[in-house]
């Protein structure tokens, strides 16, 4: 019989600064060597319920705790968060910010050090540990040479020198890129299974996380379990839809040809899934019924890239004879992985920086001499993190800020910002403080704050990045509506979902050049641009060359206008 | 980019290979001598002494000119104003004044002024190399773990470590956030009046102080999370036991405290004279 090593009961908690319980009623045993998928959209109390098992909560977040957690049978509240450090290890969702030493040894000797092992057994502790998750080339490595996935790796293996039993991941997915992210799904996997730990996993991106083997998926809302099933289940029960978590692309892709999908057919992974012939025919008769391709609009260009060049220094270029041409109207992704020229790309556009050879034209007309300011008025820019862009108190002065500089004031601008924040939502939100709202609506003031300059082009800077599928609907909905009133739309993104659902063109950029350059489909399903950009091929492209349905990229291709479709419904 | 100036470099060397707290104590002292001493004798010595001890540590020009260029911008201003404020100074100390020629008032250029100038700018010479030998060849963390050995307290001496950890980090955010601000129509650069400008700034710096917050929650909790002030004492991983070259180094530094001591009161006076035998 497996041996129980987490258990709540009628478990509660409310965090010291809130007026209601983050957490209730929570009942769940966790059994030793088992991995636990924990999903949830934000809010859902999933962090804290991970907080609790590692000691933040209550001893670094302080608040009241109700009902019974055990670990390993002794109550968590009679142990430190030290002492719990001892028996959790975690892995925190940013990995730049968790990396505490100035090299890669350092960091995985952090916990050695502070339990004050002796320096001669902690050098080899450290080297098999860095072994174990494949980082033992970079030992000697500082954090800034290092990529998100490697720094992520660094952080496991700091975890792991100390072989604590039970291993909490929380939103490992959340920084990396998609292939990087699986080869991180299927680390976690081996070293669970090898050194049979108890593995849980906080992420609300479920495809991603069923990549690797998984005994359970726990489902919170609202601060209760809606439900605890093995991953077959849930994916055919209509609890994912209910509580906004994403399913994965293929099932989508069944049910949309009218297919049924039960347990049994093991429906937890693409490859796992059985596909008999009443799915193919489903298929094929859905196949059949789309839309052939349509020629894409011709559209005037509003922003030219000819030949760029950039580099920091002479001898090493970031940016290599990079051409391309926006349509006005267009909306547009540029992917690629870390590195590979993306956020210069946008800072050449917006004059930060200048190219050493080539042209940026707008409409036409060389950029080359115009002032960073004078393109504001017509190039806005959004960064990825809201909390870098705001810098006033008020919903309503954060927005006016951007127009002030430029000198209108009054009636003017009163209506001007008034507008910005109707079209962004936040009209009733005016005379809000910042610090009041959540992340997405943060994200939605530095929008508005840029679109009140009324600019023809936004540049975002990875829009979805650290929303759950709920607020990455809105956000994506929200700037379709922009785009659809004529706003021209570039998106830098590692979100394969985000291009497949909204982009009509993707750039791929790889070591400073664009690589590929045309629909989300097409980029999408071949593979030499899948492997350099650190894409996956979607599990749509494999269910289409599984089930032997018509072409598979013209499968995926139909798969996303039919996608496109039901959502705008 | 530029993040790298004025920091640790690996490189092989006799300096590299001291451990960072004998590198502070012979810093410490090197400069409190440097400070005492007027002796030019004394000077010249240390000052040749300190520009061999950068040849032997191998460290690349280009890590430092930058600052380098500073430091002696700064040296010429310094200079002027010594100058300006007591053009006397010379006279007083040496007790006689040999002018050279005169400018206006009591402006006037004194060999014995001039000898005195040339003693501070050998002071700034002789303290100077050393500061940025100790910058260039500290490793951070392993000068954590040699100022625990010290007696330090761990948690002073690991917060040494983690601010040298996220300088670059924080300049990145900087300059992230400087940009979105400009890309936002808003100028710090001169063009705009100066009311404006400060106003301007504070839209980066109250962004910038606030990701800074962030960033020292998550990583105080990363931190617990990982047993940091769980014990009385930790251990250090770059820790490196005291070597030959580090009572070499003490052994020369007391030496060199005590010789110049010896040489610059041998005659009861912090200053060296050699305005007595002109005449």
């Amino acid at each position: 019989m497996k041996q129980p090593i987490i258990e709540f009961e009628n478990f509660g908690f409310q965090y010291r600064a809130q007026a209601e319980p983050t957490l209730r009623d929570i009942n769940l045993t966790l059994y030793e060597g088992e991995t636990v998928l924990i999903a949830g959209p934000s809010g859902s109390g999933k962090s804290t319920l991970a907080h609790c098992l590692n000691g933040l909560v209550p001893f670094f977040y302080p608040g009241t705790m109700t009902g019974s957690l055990r670990i390993r049978g002794i109550e968590q509240r009679s142990l430190g968060i030290h002492r719990l450090s001892e028996m959790v290890g975690t892995v925190l969702q940013d990995p730049d910010g968790q990396f505490v030493g100035l090299t890669v040894a350092e960091d995985i000797a952090f916990k050695l050090e502070n339990k004050n092992v002796p320096q001669a057994e902690m050098i080899g502790k450290v080297a098999a540990a860095a072994e174990a998750v494949g980082i033992g080339e970079h030992l000697r490595a500082s954090p800034h040479e290092l990529s998100g996935g490697q720094k992520q790796r660094t952080t496991l293996g700091g975890v792991l020198v100390d072989d604590v039993g039970i291993l909490l991941f929380d939103e490992p997915l959340a920084n990396l890129d998609p292939r990087t992210g699986r080869s991180a799904i299927e680390l976690i996997e081996r070293i669970g299974r090898r050194q049979g730990k108890t593995v849980i996993v906080i992420e609300h991106r479920l495809e991603d996380v069923l990549h690797g083997r998984v005994d359970r998926v726990i489902v919170m809302h609202e601060g209760r379990i809606r439900a605890d099933l093995a991953p077959g289940e849930l994916l055919c029960s209509d609890i994912l839809a209910e509580t906004g978590i994403r399913e994965p692309l293929y099932i989508t892709a069944l049910k949309y040809a009218g297919c049924r999908i039960e347990p049994d057919h093991r429906p937890e992974h693409i490859d796992s899934i059985r596909l008999d012939e009443g799915a193919a025919m489903r298929l094929a008769s859905w196949y059949e019924n789309q839309d052939r391709e349509e020629a894409p609009e011709e559209r005037e260009p509003v922003l030219e890239l000819e030949h760029v060049d950039f580099g920091y220094d002479a001898d090493r270029l970031v940016v290599q004879d990079v051409s391309l041409r926006i349509g006005r109207g267009e909306m547009v992704s540029i992917v690629g992985k870390n590195g590979a020229g993306k956020s210069t790309l946008s800072k050449l556009i917006c004059g930060f920086h200048h190219p050493t050879r080539g042209r940026i034209l707008f409409r036409g007309r060389d950029l080359r001499g115009d002032t960073i300011k004078e393109r504001s008025r017509h190039i806005g820019y959004v960064m990825q993190n809201p909390n870098q862009m705001i810098s006033k108190s008020t919903v309503f002065e954060e927005t006016a800020f951007g127009l002030q500089v430029r000198g209108t004031s009054g009636e003017d601008l009163k209506e001007r910002v008034h507008e910005a924040l109707r079209i962004c939502g936040l009209y009733e939100y005016r005379n809000w403080p910042i610090s009041a709202l959540s992340f997405g609506q943060k994200k939605r003031v530095s929008i508005a704050s840029i679109l009140v300059m009324k600019p023809d082009i936004l540049i975002l800077d990875e829009p979805t990045a650290g929303q759950d599928y709920r607020h990455y609907n809105e956000m994506m909905e929200f700037l379709l509506e922009l785009n659809r009133s004529g706003m021209t739309v570039i998106m830098i993104t590692h979100d394969m979902h985000l291009m497949m659902e909204y982009a009509h063109r993707t750039i791929v950029l790889a070591d400073g050049r664009k690589i590929a350059d045309g629909r989300p489909a097409a980029i999408l399903t071949d593979p030499d641009v899948v492997k350099t950009a650190n894409l996956k091929e979607t599990s749509v492209y494999e269910l289409a060359r599984r089930a032997g349905v018509g072409e598979p990229k013209e499968f995926v291709r139909r798969f996303i206008e039919y996608d496109r479709r039901m959502r705008a419904r | 980019m530029r993040a790298k100036m004025l920091t640790y470099t690996r490189i092989e060397s006799p300096i590299h290979r001291l451990t960072g707290a004998v590198k502070l104590v012979f810093f410490a002292l090197w400069s409190v001598t440097a400070m005492i001493t007027y002796d030019t004798r004394s000077l010249l010595a240390m000052f040749i002494f300190s520009l061999v001890m950068f040849r032997i540590s191998k460290v690349k020009f280009r890590d430092y000119s930058f600052v380098l260029a500073l430091i002696l911008i700064f040296m010429i201003l310094n200079q002027l104003a010594v100058y300006l404020f007591s053009p006397q100074e010379g006279v007083k100390i040496y007790g006689s004044s040999h002018e050279w020629f005169r400018i206006a008032g009591r402006y006037n250029v004194t060999w014995e002024q001039l000898f005195y100038q040339f003693n501070i700018l050998l002071k700034y010479c002789t303290v100077i190399p050393m500061a940025l030998l100790f910058l260039l060849t500290t490793d951070p963390s392993e000068f954590a773990a040699s100022l625990n050995r010290i007696g330090v307290s761990y948690r002073i001496a690991y917060s040494v470590s983690i601010a040298m950890r996220y300088i670059p980090d924080i300049q990145r955010d900087f300059h992230n956030i400087s940009f979105a601000a400009q890309a936002r129509g808003i100028d710090m650069s001169r063009k705009e009046k100066l009311g404006a400008r400060i106003k301007n700034v504070s839209a980066v710096l109250l962004p910038l102080i606030l990701t800074s917050l962030q960033r020292i929650e998550t990583i105080s909790a990363a931190m617990e999370l990982r047993a940091f002030g769980h014990g009385r004492k930790r251990t250090w991983y770059n820790a490196r036991p005291f070597g030959k070259g580090d009572f070499a180094a003490l052994a020369i530094i007391f030496f060199i405290l005590a010789g110049s001591m010896l040489l610059t009161f041998y005659d009861g006076s912090r200053f060296y004279n050699i305005f007595e035998r002109w005449d």
